[in-house]
């Protein structure tokens, strides 16, 4: 949902970073404002999945210049665990197996950090079960994932519902999904699609990181953006997605050949 | 900062129990000779058993040789240049806590183990030695009424002479081996508990084991008897001030366990380990073994090993009853230069006998963990159970873990599994807490104890938070 006034939650401006020595993100420039879904298509290599690491803070990623402002605040001068608490949420590609660790322990744990933050009170075990269970149902998730550590052992559509159930307890302002439609067939695909979808409101944003238009049938984008060598090369809206569809990525290639044509 | 810089912070955390305490001592002078061993028999008062069983293990000691198959280095002790007795001055032993040297009460008090009537623990006896000699034992009288017998071993001497000659050395012989002689020959303490026949204990018994001095070796000793239908839960705790040289501990353990007896032996030690560098930190020779005399008795071991420059201990059941069940879960944390070589060894007498092995070692810094394990199954253990698992986790790139794994069977029929599997705390893992709000020390410690999980199950309720903490604190600044 568009709407020009509404708050911006994001801006991005202007961002390069690297990884190890080499550079990654060469100027990209978003803004995200409340109520809108974002969608950042790419080839392999684009950068896409590097925009959503430094966005979250990993530590392999160095950024080199630019800014990211969260709610006019400076995100990157925060800690991974700070960013997720202000609202700032990543969906991985690959959600990471963590043996030993309680699956319902880690969500409540998370949970409560987010609480905290927003000067809620803790919810102590009884109170978290109660909220996690209303919350499953986003996902169509069985209670007994609950009792297993922490995505050990889940199938890949698991793993990504485990994802947007911890979206859908820690509420986050933006929430960057990163490759959320791989490795899903159809029904886990329309599962987590529907997840996202109700969880999606006038005062939040999403940002999906995909190769494929499939994602977007069942998630309408506001926008569209093509990334390539770094940086967003075109925004449309949803229509451009169709187009990449119908075309492929060769037109990108035709014209990164131009722009650097321009720069020699 | 890097992560694995903060991982490796996160571990360093000063030791908190390296205070020392300001207090007049009784020391011999330092070196060993049968001299000694007189002396120190002499100013326990003790019986001519007593005096005959340290001089035979001295004399056996004299003919023994270190052992050097650990996997641990570290230079040659030399064993005249340790003081062998000190005992805090104080008059004999007290009939109450009020006339305890009200430093010692504070040392306790300051170690977490308050002993004075208003402040103890509710549901736990506690006795506290002190430089190997203990100095207060709580809610004896209660025991008592159980018939519960729990005191130092020095008082078990003098009021239960007999108990003491039926049952010493019967499980860890005298010339057992190199530390364990050393131990007979010149032991000054350390705590005895007798549960007699039917009798469940009804609290929990702890002994809480502090050194103080900084050039004398610990040698304490602890005899623990469960007759037919006993049961009990025990637990001993260990911390040490710091000092630039090693110290030397070399205890001695002993369980005897009766026809459907059983006990719980809890270990959570955190002697002082020595600095970044390795230096000073005490060595820790220590032998523990129960024997399962009884048919379907059963004994159960849970250590957490986090202190010690050294570690050296394998605490060990001799299943002789019919079904009887040993149990043996374990966590040993090294960090910085620590060393441990510990495990413990299952032998299978009895027919139907069972033994669990769970083994956690965590390894961070420079330093060396290694899990050794016997499970030996004797000719007439048919349909004898064993099953092992030993976990290790890595932190940092700087850190070893080693297995060492012995099985010996001479029954067909029994069945002995072995499961082994190393991981390292990743970055990813890390990250993906932290994604979640998740600060990078509760991430590391969320995942530790997630790791130890099923050994903090086994200790008892007021123990596991301890043991939690302990390791968190343990491990802080050392993951990367």
């Amino acid at each position: 949902m568009i709407r020009p006034d509404a708050p911006v939650l994001l801006e991005i401006r202007d961002l390069h970073a690297r990884v190890e020595d080499k550079a990654i993100l060469k100027g990209v420039n978003l803004t995200i404002r409340a109520g809108e879904i974002h969608a950042v298509m790419g080839r392999n290599g684009s950068g896409k999945s590097t925009l959503s690491k430094v966005l979250a803070g990993h530590p392999a990623y160095t950024v080199t210049g630019g800014s990211v402002t969260y709610r006019g605040d400076n995100l990157l001068e925060l800690d991974p665990e700070q960013r997720a608490r202000i609202g700032v949420f990543l969906g991985f590609q690959y959600p990471v197996e963590i043996p030993g660790v309680s699956n319902l322990e880690f969500l409540r744990v998370a949970t409560n950090a987010r609480r905290t933050e927003q000067g809620h009170e803790e919810l102590d075990t009884f109170a978290f079960e109660d909220l996690v269970r209303e919350r499953l149902k986003v996902v169509q998730m069985d209670p007994a994932f609950l009792d297993r550590s922490v995505n050990e052992g889940f199938s890949g559509g698991e793993k990504k519902r485990n994802e947007i159930l911890q979206m859908a307890l820690l509420e986050p302002l933006v929430a960057i999904l990163d490759e959320t439609d791989s490795g899903l067939d159809i029904d886990a695909l329309r599962i987590v699609a529907g997840g996202v979808n109700q969880l999606a409101n006038a005062d939040n944003a999403t940002l999906l990181i995909t190769h494929y238009q499939r994602l977007l049938d069942a998630i309408t984008p506001d926008y569209v953006h093509v990334m390539a060598a770094g940086r967003i090369l075109r925004t449309g809206g949803k229509e451009l997605a169709l187009e990449l569809e119908q075309r492929g990525y060769d037109w990108v290639d035709q014209e990164l050949a131009a722009l650097a044509a321009e720069v020699a | 900062m890097s992560s694995s810089q903060a991982v490796g912070d996160l571990v360093s955390q000063p030791y908190k129990y390296g205070f020392v305490t300001d207090i007049e001592t009784e020391k011999i002078a330092k070196g060993l000779s049968e001299d000694v061993v007189r002396l120190i028999s002499s100013k326990k008062e003790e019986p001519a058993f007593l005096l005959e069983f340290r001089l035979r293990a001295y004399r056996q000691w004299l003919q023994m040789q270190e052992p050097d198959w650990a996997a641990l280095g570290y230079p040659p002790i030399d064993y005249q240049d340790v003081v062998y007795y000190a005992a805090p001055k104080q008059q004999q032993k007290k009939a109450s806590l009020d006339e305890v040297d009200p430093k010692l009460l504070e040392t306790f008090d300051k170690l977490g183990i308050p002993l004075s009537e208003q402040k103890r623990l509710s549901n736990v006896a506690v006795d506290a030695v002190f430089d190997s000699v203990s100095i207060a034992t709580t809610y004896k009288e209660k025991l008592a009424e159980h018939g519960v017998i729990f005191c130092s071993i020095s008082e078990a001497v003098k009021d239960h002479p007999e108990l003491i000659e039926r049952y010493l050395g019967t499980v860890v012989p005298s010339n057992d081996n190199y530390f364990a002689a050393l131990n007979s020959a010149v032991f000054s303490d350390g705590s005895f508990v007798f549960i007699p026949k039917g009798v469940e204990c009804p609290m929990e018994l702890s002994t809480y084991f502090r050194i103080n001095s900084g050039d004398t070796g610990q040698f304490e000793r602890t005899l623990i008897v469960a007759e037919q239908g006993a049961s009990v839960s025990y637990l001993e705790g260990c911390t040490a001030p710091m000092f630039d040289t090693n110290q030397l501990h070399a205890a001695v353990v002993e369980l005897v366990v009766l026809e459907d007896a059983s006990i719980k032996y809890s270990t959570v030690q955190n002697w002082y380990a020595g600095d970044e560098n390795g230096v000073g930190g005490i060595y820790n020779f220590v032998t523990k073994r129960g024997q399962c005399r009884g048919d379907r008795s059963k004994i159960s071991w849970t250590q957490v090993e986090t202190g010690s420059a050294i570690t050296w201990k394998y605490p060990s059941c001799v299943l002789q009853g019919a079904d009887s069940v040993g149990e043996f879960y374990s966590v040993a944390l090294t960090n910085n230069k620590q060393q441990a070589d510990t495990g413990t060894k299952m032998i299978h007498v009895g027919p139907r006998t069972r033994s669990t092995i769970v083994s956690k070692g965590i390894s961070a810094g420079r330093s060396a963990n290694s899990y050794r394990g016997l499970v030996q199954i004797g000719p007439k253990a048919v349909g004898a159970r064993n099953y092992s698992q030993c976990d290790s986790m890595l932190i940092g790139d700087q850190a070893a873990a080693n297995t060492y794994p012995y099985i010996r069977s001479q029954q067909p029929q029994a069945s002995v599994e072995h499961e082994a599997s190393t991981c390292r705390i990743s970055e990813d893992q890390l990250f993906y807490l932290q994604s979640r709000g998740i600060g990078f020390e509760e991430a590391v410690s969320m995942m530790v104890s997630g790791f130890c999980r099923d050994v903090f199950n086994q200790l008892p309720m007021e123990f596991a938070a301890e043991a939690d903490k302990l390791l968190a604190l343990k491990l802080e600044g050392s993951v990367g």
